[in-house]
């Protein structure tokens, strides 16, 4: 990636997270953690197993509320949120295992992303009336845009539970755009996934955030993708941050390389 | 529809006969694209008009008369736009494979000195951008999807609408200019290159005038009764000559409709929202369609499958026979094939897609019998065509009624077929290539004394006058024993089992035929996933002991069935493999139209070839393949050779005295 692209790209920061910590009864999961998010980057939070990547995560929308410090989102600092408050604001999140729902047809999953945008009451819903049927094909309209957007025309109709995992996560990226987030959270996007799976997600995510200028924050154990996509990254080790910057930087990191880089696993 | 068709007739070039079909009926849908999920249609004044804007906005790039447009994508109508775009400047369109990756585009850029590229979207982009330094010709590149192409400053990037838009204004300026432009063409003008697949060598420019085109259009047209009501859906490549043909010139001909799929894994499923009544398709098609369907067939219920297999059973007796109207067919058997098409035929027409067909045709490679038949007795009225891409894919065609499995049909209107002494078909006609691009010796080899194309094909007349193809004349070989070896036959036969995707055979100066085999991954995964058999891959499922004995027994039911024809029961399989790696264009194990590279994969897999004719009964071999990224990896393996047992053939001595016979005769 070439710098002056990036930096143009790149505005304030859209998302601080100050001496965050968080314990289930004796375990700590996150102590004083301390980091922000730019608009428009990529970013990434990396660390070995246990580090509390996800817990970061589920701190960022709410899922976990911190004992200590706090998340500043679009200038608002928040103690408590839940989900709901924060998918309102405009944070959208896929997750590690994913939670689509297997019956429902691609479509129809997508199409759950856009609820929060969906205005018409439960009757003329039912009905299939006035307000609801402008905003029913709107939506509509939007969904098909990131079927497009993601390449998954040719599954609209089937059953998510009948695709390959390759395109399940692809489906769940896809309910996440719908709910059009100013803030993406990508739990290990490309766990599990071969190398032209992951090279096909890695292009979406990278035309996401150009496409759309949406901010991405991205957890990811494959360190070529990481390095690759991501404007900056963030290392955690048992729940503490141990390193932020560059990729190039995160490289050349001692503390990283004895953490998480040198050793195999 | 000869009212509709009149005013056309008199038009000589595509961009008059597009004009006089937009002043003929102006407000009939003469294309549709499905975006974002709904059918988008033009009407042909639209279209007209969005040529128009396309033609003056590549003027504005200095696109002269004669220069050659080259055009790479997916079946779009934009890029239909500027092929028809191309035409009205009075230059030339050389659509190219979308699929080739960018080193082989770079020959045929070269070759066709191309200024001017339309592409579809930002892979063509790329592809383009990475060999730009090596075309110096090369100044323009214009692209129509826009995605993804925000942060691309190059000066030489065009966006196809700014392009149309500084073409709409200068019609406004100059409103006479475009039809001045237009009147300008003669129908004796270059219409559309076509570059050969490369099969034997470096591929070639095949240059096709309008007139050409033009008269294996009307031709097609007349001998189907194709009319403006008639729909089409374009999904195969724009750089075939097939597609040329039934989706540019037959559609400008009879003014049908134009159905442009959302892309190429949604085929499928909108072949079955636009239910077209004329179609096309290769073999390779078809073949995939009855995998899929006997794949699905096995999941289903048990009441299901005995209808469908019962009331198969009936079509297979009856269904074809039916479909030409011969009387010869009991009250019984009508009573059942009315209750199968009820309770099977119909919605299993519904299924593919082809409720409203009413012409179909296959080419580009031998169809199976078997495979032919099936189409034919469930109702679809499935035919062969022969014919090439210097030949405009127009020679010979098969007449509704008079279908013979074995032949490809009766000699076109206007065309004549004769067998050269050595058994190749010959063929002259006006639907003729003009010459190939800047090659004029390959030109005048490809023609004899007396102006016959040579097809390179071997084949003979039967009784009735029908053509009958059976092989490449340089592939057809001969054992060491004299007998006549066509290993295509030979392939095809084996490649109608849904379990084997890909077949190669050899056996020419050799004392018995062997074979390698590619298993179809969908089919035989499928198969193994009923029977609990585990695999973790391609190469894994290739080497189990149990889909070596399916495989075998395939190869056996064909040996029998070649035993029982004296002419080739001296091609039995003795010995065959399964290959370890599938086969692949990308490998150059294949041409991009998948026709198996029989010289090049024997050279590659010359081990495995030694290892059949040996008496081996194992071999290790590594193999190098390139992934569709361009990286190159390595598989290798132990492969398994077996033995297949093999039938004695009726009078080895009479059947090559009778070959030879019959060589002299044709």
């Amino acid at each position: 990636m070439s710098l002056p692209a990036a930096v143009s790209r790149i505005g304030e920061t859209i998302l601080s997270v100050e001496g965050v910590s968080l314990a289930f009864g004796g375990v700590k999961a996150l102590s004083e953690v301390t980091f922000d998010v730019r608009e428009g980057e990529v970013r990434a939070i990396i660390g070995p197993n246990g580090a509390g990547k996800s817990s970061m995560l589920n701190v960022i929308n709410g899922v976990y509320h911190p004992q200590q410090g706090t998340v500043q989102f679009k200038g608002e600092t928040r103690r408590k949120v839940n989900p709901h408050h924060a998918a309102a604001q405009g944070i959208a999140r896929t997750f590690q295992n994913i939670a689509l729902f297997k019956g429902m047809t691609v479509l129809d999953n997508i199409m759950t992303g856009r609820s929060l945008k969906m205005r018409a009451s439960l009757l003329e819903q039912a009905l299939y009336l006035g307000r609801n049927r402008r905003e029913e094909l709107e939506h509509r309209t939007k969904v098909e845009e990131i079927i497009d957007f993601l390449q998954i025309e040719h599954v609209r109709k089937t059953p998510v539970g009948r695709l390959p995992y390759g395109l399940q996560k692809r489906v769940e990226l896809a309910r996440a755009l719908a709910a059009e987030p100013v803030l993406l959270l990508l739990d290990e996007p490309m766990a599990g996934m071969n190398v032209e799976e992951k090279q096909d997600m890695c292009r979406f995510i990278l035309d996401v955030n150009d496409e759309f200028g949406t901010t991405i924050v991205l957890i990811e154990h494959d360190m070529g993708v990481v390095m690759d996509i991501s404007d900056r990254i963030v290392v955690l080790d048992y729940g503490r941050k141990i390193a932020d910057g560059y990729p190039a930087e995160i490289r050349s990191n001692q503390a990283v390389i004895d953490a998480y880089l040198g050793v195999a696993h | 529809m000869n009212t509709t068709l009149r005013p056309a007739q008199a038009a000589d070039t595509f961009p008059k006969l597009l004009l006089d079909h937009a002043r003929v009926r102006p407000y009939e849908t003469c294309m549709r694209e499905k975006d974002l999920g709904i059918w988008q249609a033009w009407t042909w004044a639209q279209v007209a008009d969005e040529v128009r804007a396309f033609a003056l906005g590549l003027g504005t790039l200095g696109f002269a008369r004669g220069e050659n447009l080259a055009v790479i994508g997916d079946n779009r109508p934009q890029l239909y736009w500027a092929m028809a775009a191309a035409q009205c400047l009075g230059g030339v369109p050389v659509p190219l494979y979308q699929d080739a990756v960018a080193e082989e585009m770079i020959y045929i850029l070269d070759d066709a000195d191309v200024r001017i590229a339309v592409v579809e979207d930002q892979e063509q982009v790329d592809k383009l951008l990475e060999i730009k330094e090596r075309l110096p010709r090369l100044e323009h590149i214009v692209y129509e999807d826009p995605r993804g192409m925000r942060h691309y400053t190059q000066p030489f990037l065009h966006r196809y609408s700014e392009l149309q838009e500084r073409g709409r204004s200068l019609h406004r300026d100059f409103p006479a200019m475009f039809d001045a432009e237009i009147g300008k063409g003669q129908e004796s003008d270059l219409a559309v290159m076509l570059y050969t697949s490369g099969t034997t060598g470096k591929p070639k420019g095949v240059c096709h005038t309008h007139r050409a085109l033009i008269v294996a259009a009307r031709g097609g047209c007349e001998f189907d009764k194709l009319g403006p009501r008639d729909e089409i859906l374009s999904y195969l490549p724009m750089a075939w000559v097939g597609d040329n043909l039934f989706s540019y010139a037959e559609a400008l001909v009879a003014g049908f409709t134009i159905n442009c799929p959302e892309s190429g894994d949604t085929v499928m499923t909108d072949m079955r929202e636009i239910g077209p009544t004329f179609y096309f398709a290769p073999p390779r098609v078809f073949e995939n369609l009855l995998t899929q369907l006997t794949i699905r067939m096995e999941d289903a219920s048990r009441i299901k499958r005995w209808l469908f297999t019962y009331f198969l059973g009936v079509a297979r007796r009856c269904g074809a026979e039916i479909l030409d109207r011969r009387p010869d067919v009991s009250a019984k058997d009508r009573l059942l094939y009315a209750f199968g098409n009820l309770l099977v035929y119909a919605p299993l027409r519904n299924v593919l897609g082809m409720s409203r067909i009413r012409v179909a045709y296959t080419a580009g490679a031998a169809i199976g019998p078997d495979l032919f038949r099936f189409y034919r007795s469930i109702g679809i009225n499935l035919k062969q065509l022969y014919g090439s891409t210097e030949t405009c894919a127009y020679v010979c065609l098969q007449p509704d009624g008079q279908i013979k499995l074995d032949s490809v049909g009766l000699p076109a209107p206007g065309v004549e077929v004769k067998i050269g002494d050595n058994g190749e078909v010959l063929v002259k006609s006006l639907a003729m290539l003009q010459e190939y691009y800047k090659r004029p010796e390959a030109t005048a080899e490809v023609f004899d004394e007396q102006g016959y194309f040579r097809t390179g094909d071997a084949g003979f007349f039967d009784p009735d006058g029908h053509l009958k193809i059976i092989d490449r004349a340089k592939d057809v070989g001969r054992l060491v024993n004299g007998a006549v070896f066509a290993p295509n036959y030979i392939e095809n036969k084996l490649k109608f089992f849904p379990y084997i995707k890909e077949a190669v055979a050899f056996g020419h100066d050799r004392n018995m035929v062997c074979a390698f085999i590619n298993l179809d991954l969908g089919a035989v995964g499928n198969w193994a996933e009923r029977r609990g058999i585990p695999y973790s891959g391609y190469t894994d499922l290739a080497a189990k002991p149990e889909v070596y004995q399916l495989i075998q027994e395939c190869v056996e039911q064909v040996n029998s069935e070649l035993a029982a024809d004296p002419m080739v029961a001296d091609s039995q399989v003795h010995r065959f493999l399964v290959l370890h790696k599938e086969l692949d264009p990308d490998d150059d194990e294949l041409t991009r139209t998948r026709k198996v590279r029989r010289g090049f994969i024997a050279e590659k897999y010359a081990v495995l070839v030694d290892a059949l004719y040996s008496g081996k009964s194992s071999c290790f071999i590594e193999t190098e393949v390139k992934f569709e990224d361009g990286r190159k990896g390595k598989i290798s393996a132990d492969v398994k050779i077996c033995d297949t047992k093999v039938l004695p053939a009726p009078h080895p001595k009479d059947t090559a005295r009778q070959v030879r016979k019959e060589a002299a005769h044709a």
